[in-house]
């Protein structure tokens, strides 16, 4: 997978990060992070800081605390946290051991998309160089801190990059979300207090650390701090990761990747948002238009109808099939397309499927099924005139 | 194990006041305080208003997984599963809001659409939870379509319980009866998204998994999912064949329930209005198994006391103690799957059930003049797994199937509707002979603590020779009694015992050995609390050092069966159990016998037919039996292995 832009995460020097973050208080380093602004790079957003500060205050029986690195990357669309494991693991590695020092904990875990087992061996080979180093193990660099990391392969269910489905997993179970609260941050890994962070986050810790809050903080909207990896894949020229500022607009992005006429994009994969041409000027960030870093470009030849089929399909696979709005949803979401492109679906019928799109989004248990229908929704949205053409003359 | 608490702890006399910390949260403009970590569930009831549920069970842990539910709480985009939703701040709640009531009704919708079964044709027609949500919410039409051909897999196999996936509403209840509640785990999720559902290991048949058939599983199914299989077809029959002698014995436990299911409240006995709707429907003769409840208390007491004998004396460790009480089906085949090697801690007795079986078909028959195979043997018990028992390969010692249908408190209540009868209507009448006389220790079997009370009646009796009033009031032997997960009791024999009575002649020489001794006792209801007391036993731990202890499958023992009238839960148990301590109670207020040793029928059973004695040749031919060492490794019988699909 091509990197089609110089990746600043590639300059930060080895261990600058770990080194600045050891001669710091704890809460020096979640207050480090705190100021940089730094929201979660998987895509919802949580402030990374506050995160870190609410695992590190929460009361931990016997003192054990849980870093987990959620590397199960599975968006559709979304390829950038492989090249981080690929090609900068130190980075990824040091960014969870400042984790573990900022929050108090020793046992870091990065949960490994079951896709990526070809990448086990390598990061196996990372972590022990890195423990050779002294940089994991018993007193990381002599400061005190014991660390260590060990990598726990998943087995291919998408949902499993839901924090808590993650948590399930890993403690042996069948990968289901939780009901939240509690959170992981107060109960997670067996009940202990557990930071779960993206791949790109942790690496970008280490830079903040590295470079400084304010370094971070500067780049980007006031909002939406920082650079961002994105995934960019479908009808363009030169797919591949590309890194911008939070604040970039789509039409940047889709012209750097050589998307020329294109349509649409959907941005944040599957669980994303589909977004017109007109609208192309919106920016990528937080407040506007929030990614965990996947752009797929939608050329104009497309049927977008064609687009949500395949992608609701997705969701009717991956739901893991516990809540009533999300298990039943989908399949009802996938056959509404169906028959809505066969010609054969009402007016009241497109506007039951809008009804039971809203509903998936508030009433279904965890963010797999919330996320479920807004693509196709998008579509209805955006592209009213276009969807209501399906329906037939005498049943709109 | 537990140490006396230091003065001053808080809670304790001379400590502090505990107060458990609180939080007022707001419902629907009301303000409500709720101890922290109570739900929104909770708090909504406290506060006067009432949330929907479906996958809430008030014996299950919640998953919040049907969404029925879900209420806004101010400051939070998505809606929140009430059930699952524990407060520790202040928060607003709102049980009801445009957003609630379209997504209630939206997930109604999906469950219908889901659902594939028409209620005409359903057991559970009437009782339904599904059926009442959707009276509740308007559902006018199939929003969103309806299957109309099943799916997926009915498993018929079953000897007991009949699992239809088709009309699975995927709420766990099932899974987590078996799983947390009992402690079984036959069932799991298998598949995904639209393909998922509950299954046992591999999609195999139910019958081939380790389900101990306690059908705790049936009685927390909110619809027609799972059901006992119906055998009331077969008890028709036999009625309407004019050559068949068909007799049946009730269970104390069904007749605690059976008002239920005629809208009387939980906990009114119908033990002798039941006897009148027998008769009435055409059963030639009503037994009470009360009585050979009697007899097992007079085998598995001798059996204890030689037991006791053989290895505290004898030194026999082929006789292991504790013993363990082998009335309940459920709890006898959890043994033979998960610790086969206590096996021989399980007393050789025959259920009730079978008991009384083997000695219809034999003893009665004769006396009758009968041919046994014109005989039909029904039993109504509140049990699914007796199903199981009565099909067990073993249970012909009479030469026939000793017992050949079981009906729970569920088939019988349809029979009787069926014909037509109002069962809370009808006179009052009681047993047939020869068996009908039965005592008070017999009725209480149908509690958790029962047997091992009346065991104690009798065994206590048996080596004092005293009788048992003067040791504990009115014969109540309160130690064992409640509801607790786990009792541990002693009892400490006096220093002064009796001679060896002469029902127990030549079986043990004195009770020299007993003097003084002190008797340490458990009782555990629930297989997954018998699971933590069998841990501690394999473990040398306390209980390893019990001479006697109860087991039932179910919580709270009988009365809570996986036969009883749907719904269950915790209140509903223990007024049955008031009505069983009441018919037990009205024995002795009555003057009747409350002593298993006492009951003259069954004096005269061992006068004419078990006539060398109890644990005798006889008794050992008919009223005991052995059993299938299992594990848990599972045999597919060449029915192959599921592809996982279910489909």
């Amino acid at each position: 997978m091509s990197v089609r832009t110089p990746m600043t995460l590639a300059t930060i020097e080895a261990e600058q990060g770990l080194r600045a973050a050891l001669a710091l208080a704890p809460e020096e380093v979640v207050a480090t992070i705190k100021e940089s602004g730094m929201k979660g790079r998987g895509g919802a957003g949580f402030p990374t800081g506050v995160k870190w500060g609410l695992a590190a205050e929460a009361p931990a029986p016997d003192g054990v605390r849980y870093v987990v690195c959620n590397a199960d990357e599975g968006e559709p669309g979304t390829f950038k946290d492989r090249v981080l494991l690929s090609e900068l693991p130190d980075l990824v590695f040091e960014g969870m051991t400042i984790g573990g020092y900022a929050i108090g904990s020793a046992h870091g875990i990065c949960y490994l998309r079951g896709e990526y087992v070809y990448l086990l061996e390598d990061l196996e080979a990372c972590l022990a160089r890195r423990r050779e180093a002294g940089l994991l193990g018993r007193d990381v660099l002599g400061s005190g801190f014991d660390f260590d990391i060990e990598i726990h392969l998943g087995s291919g269910a998408y949902v499993c990059g839901e924090e808590t489905a993650l948590i399930e997993s890993l403690e042996g179970r069948r990968g289901e979300p939780r009901n939240r609260p509690p959170f992981p941050v107060v109960s997670g890994f067996h009940g202990a207090p557990t930071v779960v962070n993206n791949v790109e986050t942790f690496a970008w810790a280490a830079a903040i650390l590295a470079r400084g809050a304010d370094w971070f903080a500067h780049i980007g909207t006031d909002r939406s701090t920082g650079p961002k990896l994105l995934s960019v894949s479908g009808d363009v020229e030169r797919p591949g990761v590309y890194e911008f500022p939070l604040g970039v607009s789509i039409r940047e992005v889709v012209e750097a990747a050589g998307g020329g006429e294109a349509k649409a994009a959907i941005v944040g994969g599957a669980a994303g948002t589909c977004v017109p041409a007109r609208d192309f000027d919106r920016a990528i960030s937080y407040e506007d238009v929030s990614t965990g870093g996947a752009v797929i470009v939608v050329g104009p030849w497309r049927d977008l109808l064609e687009v949500a089929e395949n992608l609701q399909w997705f969701f009717v696979n991956e739901s893991c099939g516990q809540c009533t709005p999300c298990r039943v949803g989908n399949i009802k979401l996938l056959e509404g397309i169906r028959r809505l492109r066969a010609g054969e679906l009402s007016r009241r019928e497109l506007d039951d499927l809008v009804g039971l799109g809203h509903t998936m989004q508030i009433a279904s248990k965890c963010g797999l099924g919330q996320a479920a229908p807004n693509v196709l929704l998008s579509i209805i949205e955006h592209y009213r005139a276009e969807v209501l053409g399906h329906i037939p003359v005498g049943a709109r | 194990m537990t140490t006396a608490p230091a003065l001053g702890t808080p809670g304790m006399p001379g400590g502090p006041a505990v107060t458990d910390p609180t939080v007022t949260v707001t419902v629907d403009g009301h303000e409500v305080e709720v101890p922290v970590g109570a739900t929104i569930l909770e708090a909504a009831e406290k506060a006067g208003r009432r949330i929907p549920t479906l996958c809430h069970h008030p014996d299950l842990p919640d998953v919040g997984v049907c969404r029925i539910c879900v209420v806004e709480v101010a400051g939070q985009r998505a809606l929140q599963a009430s059930c699952a939703y524990p407060i520790t701040t202040p928060i607003e709640i709102r049980t009801y809001s445009r957003r609630v009531r379209q997504a209630r009704q939206t997930i109604v919708d999906l469950m219908l659409a889901e659902h594939c079964g028409s209620c005409q044709t359903c057991g559970r027609n009437g009782n339904c939870e599904l059926q009442d949500l959707a009276e509740e919410y308007g559902s006018d039409h199939f929003r969103f379509g309806h299957r109309t051909e099943p799916t997926r897999l009915f498993d018929t196999l079953g000897p007991s319980i009949r699992r239809d996936m088709n009309k699975c509403v995927h709420c766990l209840r099932c899974i987590r009866t078996c799983s947390e509640l009992q402690g079984v785990g036959a069932l799991g999720v298998i598949g995904r998204g639209d393909s998922t559902t509950m299954s046992p290991y591999l999609t195999l048949p139910i019958s081939d998994v380790v389900c101990i058939n306690c059908g705790q599983c049936i009685n927390r199914c909110p619809t027609g999912a799972l059901q006992e299989v119906d055998d009331t077809d077969d008890v028709w029959h036999a009625i309407e064949d004019p050559t068949k002698h068909v007799v049946i014995q009730t269970a104390p436990a069904p007749r605690a329930a059976m008002g239920e299911e005629f809208g009387l409240p939980p906990g009114t006995p119908v033990t002798w209005r039941l006897n009148s709707a027998l008769h009435d429907i055409g059963f030639d003769k009503v037994f009470d198994t009360n009585f050979s409840a009697d007899l097992t208390i007079i085998e598995e007491g001798t059996e204890l006391l030689l037991r006791l004998y053989e290895n505290l004396v004898l030194g026999d460790s082929s006789r292991p103690v504790p013993q363990f009480t082998s009335c309940s089906p459920g709890w006898v085949k959890f043994l033979e799957h998960h610790y086969p090697q206590l096996l021989p801690n399980m007393s050789s007795c025959k259920s009730p059930q079978q008991m009384f079986g083997a000695l219809i078909k034999t003893w009665y028959a004769e006396r009758e003049g009968i041919d046994p195979a014109d005989v039909v043997s029904v039993s109504l018990m509140p049990c699914t797994a007796k199903k199981f028992e009565s099909g067990r390969p073993e249970m012909t010692d009479s030469g026939h199937r000793d017992v050949d249908v079981a009906l729970t408190t569920r088939e019988l209540a349809r029979m009787i509707r069926e014909y037509g009868i109002h069962l809370p209507d009808l006179p009052e009448r009681d047993f047939d002979d020869p068996f009908g006389t039965a005592t008070g220790s017999g009725v209480i079997f149908g509690a958790t603590g029962g047997v091992m009370e009346a065991a104690l009646r009798t065994v206590v009796e048996l080596v004092t020779g005293r009788k048992v009033e003067e040791i504990f009031d009115h014969a109540d032997i309160t130690p064992v009694r409640g509801f607790e997960e786990t009792r541990y009791a002693e009892i400490t024999l006096p220093d002064e015992l009796g001679p060896v009575p002469a029902i127990l002649d030549g079986k043990v020489p004195d009770w020299d050995w007993l003097k003084g001794a002190t008797l340490k006792l458990a009782v555990v209801h629930g297989t997954a609390n018998a699971r933590k007391v069998l841990d501690d036993i394999v473990a040398g731990g306390r209980f390893s050092e019990c001479h006697f202890i109860e087991f039932m499958a179910c919580p709270g023992g009988c009365l809570g069966g996986g036969g009883q009238p749907i719904p269950t839960s915790v209140e509903i148990r223990k007024a049955r159990a008031q009505a069983i301590y009441g018919e037990d109670a009205f024995y002795g207020e009555t003057g009747r016998v409350r002593k298993s040793h006492e009951n003259p029928a069954v004096l005269r059973l061992y006068e004419e037919f078990l006539t060398d004695g109890p644990c005798g040749h006889r008794s050992h031919h008919l009223l005991h039996t052995e059993y299938t060492p299992r594990g848990t490794y599972i045999a597919t019988n060449g029915r192959g292995v599921g592809d996982g699909s279910n489909r």
